[in-house]
């Protein structure tokens, strides 16, 4: 249940109380599959993990309204209009759901917020990219959402009950996404010879990006073995990012429109595309905060949150004289 | 005019209203105060963007020109569109946009109530849809308008001025025109001044359980229902309308 | 000025006429009547509900699980409560 009133740490976690005994009854419960609760003795290593995870996760959902919704009052029809509309939405809606899971784990919302407004948290990198045609509204539907599904849907299975409820809900929900995305790309495809070529140009700037989503190489990600060991995580990065690969290039070829990459080659022995080198070094520029548009994303949202600070506080002033009265 | 031209008037103002409001309200996207707020804005938006559509394919229908929803978004000139004055109203701040819909909302409501009893079934059924979208986003607008009202005094001040810039374009919606008198005499349509009056009785109750003065009645901005709109029209539409302009007959 | 966080609220949703409110998840809101606005804008924007509750959620009182054999344990061994626990003679039939 994802509440405060459930977070308190149960009364024999006490400072100095992870002991080996603790340790590793808690690892036999991950093992025989038992989701942990909130209330539920936890590792603190594993506590601020989740923290970290799902609060990046959340902002990715907040910023990633971003650019998507930089195309809502110019969508070419009503229908794309309201799908769009919902589609951003329903992120605003994720974020909300993951921020609330979170919640279980004894941080506020507030401070979260704060971390994000700050620069201190990170969010997914893709959304630091420019949607510059209405090709890349497309283009993030069915690459970057179709990405995201990749690592979603394990984590339904996720050890940590809240988050994992979170996701089963999330992932119903974006069930649509991907292919609100691709049918954009569809129509592009099969449109004027103006609209292929925009819908080309998206894939060119969304592909890299888009296998960036699945982070470092597995030799090179820092938290991933203690992740798999607690079934936070349940596939390495590397394992992921092939899947979604392997998935993919079939549909470009539908859509007649082909991958930046020239080393793309589908291997007959492996039954898997094998493709080029990562530019590592964008990656890490864009993590470090010089991505294309990682200021302006911060600044819309430290924009909103402090303009909004009046109408947030008139409403808790506004609470707070009611209680007054029917107290009195 | 016709009586069918009238009934596409009519029809066309009550589209142009949904669907330029909308499209203010999804200019917030991303810029509200609290994300259960973001969620709020999106549903509206979502209502009124379903009932411009329903409007639009009537119409269409009704001319049976060949013109389909988004020729009648996309392809009008400003000068075309017949929404009121008061919906075009750029944002300002929370205050402001929640003040503007409260205003229109607490018209429309009474305006739907009455078109669900009118003799053009289509007509009647769209607004008994939209009638339920409307009577919830009345619930919460005021109850925001009450919360800013009685906040802090920050959020009075702040939410009053909101009432008296954006009173003066509240009088265009009780003015009849010729479409309006021939939907109320062929139709059994809305009469504009029984409208006026519980229009009035609301907004006096919700400002006044907001602790908000009424302003003065003043000179009054009519225009919008004639096709006359503000400066700032211009760029809603340039925007909104942009690609199905540049890119003639392409399909999206 | 003083940015205060709204509390939280467990948002509870009857999916349809005959089944139990069930947890949905939470909002943050101001007070019981927004919480029920956001409650409906956040969880049930597809079809998901006809009815909703909403509690703050600090005036939820749970178990703990630390306390959770001495709470939940001690049932175990009353097999003799579910039906299964008994063997019918062959040939009686509607029990």
């Amino acid at each position: 249940m994802y509440t405060q009133g459930l977070d308190q740490a149960g009364k024999d976690q006490e400072a100095g109380a992870e002991t080996p005994e603790h340790l590793e009854a808690f690892q036999k419960r991950i093992d025989a599959e038992e989701k942990i609760e909130a209330k539920d003795w936890m590792p603190e290593a594993y506590r601020r993990t989740l923290v970290r995870q799902i609060s990046q996760h959340a902002h990715s959902e907040i910023i990633g309204m971003q650019p998507e919704g930089n195309w809502l009052t110019r969508a070419p029809s009503l229908k794309r209009k309201v799908i769009l509309l919902a589609k951003v939405q329903d992120e605003a809606g994720h974020g909300l759901y993951l921020y609330s899971a979170a919640e279980t784990l004894g941080v506020s919302r507030g401070q979260m917020v704060a971390d994000l407004l700050s620069g201190k948290a990170k969010y997914s990198s893709i959304f630091n990219y420019p949607t510059l045609t209405w090709a890349d509204i497309g283009a993030i539907g069915w690459l970057v959402d179709g990405a995201a599904i990749m690592n979603q849907i394990p984590l339904c299975r996720c050890s940590y009950g809240p988050y994992a409820r979170a996701m089963v809900r999330v992932c119903k929900e974006e069930s649509f996404h991907q292919r609100q995305g691709f049918d954009i790309m569809v129509s592009l495809c099969r449109g004027t010879a103006e609209q292929k070529a925009m819908a080309q140009d998206a894939l060119n700037r969304w592909w890299w990006p888009s296998l960036m989503m699945f982070g470092p190489n597995d030799a090179n990600s820092k938290h991933s073995a203690q992740s798999m060991a607690w079934k936070i995580k349940r596939f390495s990065n590397d394992e992921l990012r092939q899947k979604f690969v392997d998935a993919t290039v079939p549909q470009a070829d539908f859509l007649g429109i082909t991958m930046p990459d020239d080393a793309l080659v589908f291997d007959k022995d492996s039954g898997h595309y094998s493709f080029g080198e990562i530019d590592w070094q964008e990656f890490m520029d864009v993590v470090a905060g010089n991505g294309p548009c990682n200021r302006q994303r911060l600044e819309k949202r430290n924009k909103a949150h402090n303009d909004g600070a009046w109408v947030r506080e008139a409403a808790q002033a506004y609470a707070e004289k009611q209680a007054a009265c029917a107290a009195a | 005019m016709s009586r069918d031209e009238a009934v596409i008037a009519y029809v066309l103002r009550l589209a142009d209203n949904a669907l330029i409001l909308a499209q203010r309200m999804i200019e917030l996207v991303t810029a509200k105060p609290e994300l259960e707020e973001e969620l709020a804005n999106a549903n509206f938006a979502l209502d009124f963007i379903g009932q411009a559509r329903m409007l639009y394919s009537y119409a269409a229908e009704l001319e049976g020109a060949g013109r389909s929803e988004d020729d009648f978004a996309f392809m009008r000139d400003g000068n075309e569109f017949r929404n009121l004055l008061l919906i075009e109203q750029p944002n300002g701040h929370f205050g402001d946009s929640i003040v503007r819909q409260y205003l229109f909302e607490a018209f429309y409501v009474h305006q739907l109530d009455a078109l669900t009893r009118c003799k053009d079934q289509r007509i009647a059924e769209i607004a008994a849809r939209a009638i339920k979208e409307v009577r919830y986003h009345l619930r919460h607008i005021s109850h925001w308008l009450i919360r800013l009202g009685d906040g802090t005094d920050e959020s009075h001040q702040r939410v009053q001025a909101s009432l008296d810039e954006l009173w003066r374009f509240t009088g265009e919606m009780f003015v009849s025109d010729e479409v309006d008198v021939a939907i109320r005499d062929n139709l059994a349509g809305p009469d504009l001044e029984a409208i006026a009056a519980l229009w009035k009785r609301d907004v006096e109750d919700v400002i006044a359980e907001a602790t908000l003065q009424l302003p003065e009645d003043q000179w009054m901005a009519r225009g919008g229902k004639q096709g006359q709109h503000s400066e700032h029209f211009g760029f809603l539409i340039a925007e909104m309308q942009f690609l199905q302009r540049s890119y003639a007959g392409a399909s999206w | 000025m003083t940015d205060k966080e709204w509390p939280l609220y467990e948002v509870f949703i009857r999916s349809r006429a005959g089944l139990s409110h069930r947890h949905a998840g939470s909002v943050h809101a101001p007070d019981d009547q927004m919480a029920l606005d956001h409650a409906r804008d956040t969880y049930t924007r597809r079809t998901e509900g006809v009815s909703i509750w909403v509690v703050r959620s600090d005036r939820i009182v749970a178990s703990d699980p630390a306390e959770n054999a001495a709470f939940f344990e001690p049932a175990k061994d009353k097999i003799y409560r579910h039906p299964t626990f008994y063997e019918i003679p062959d040939g009686v039939e509607n029990l």
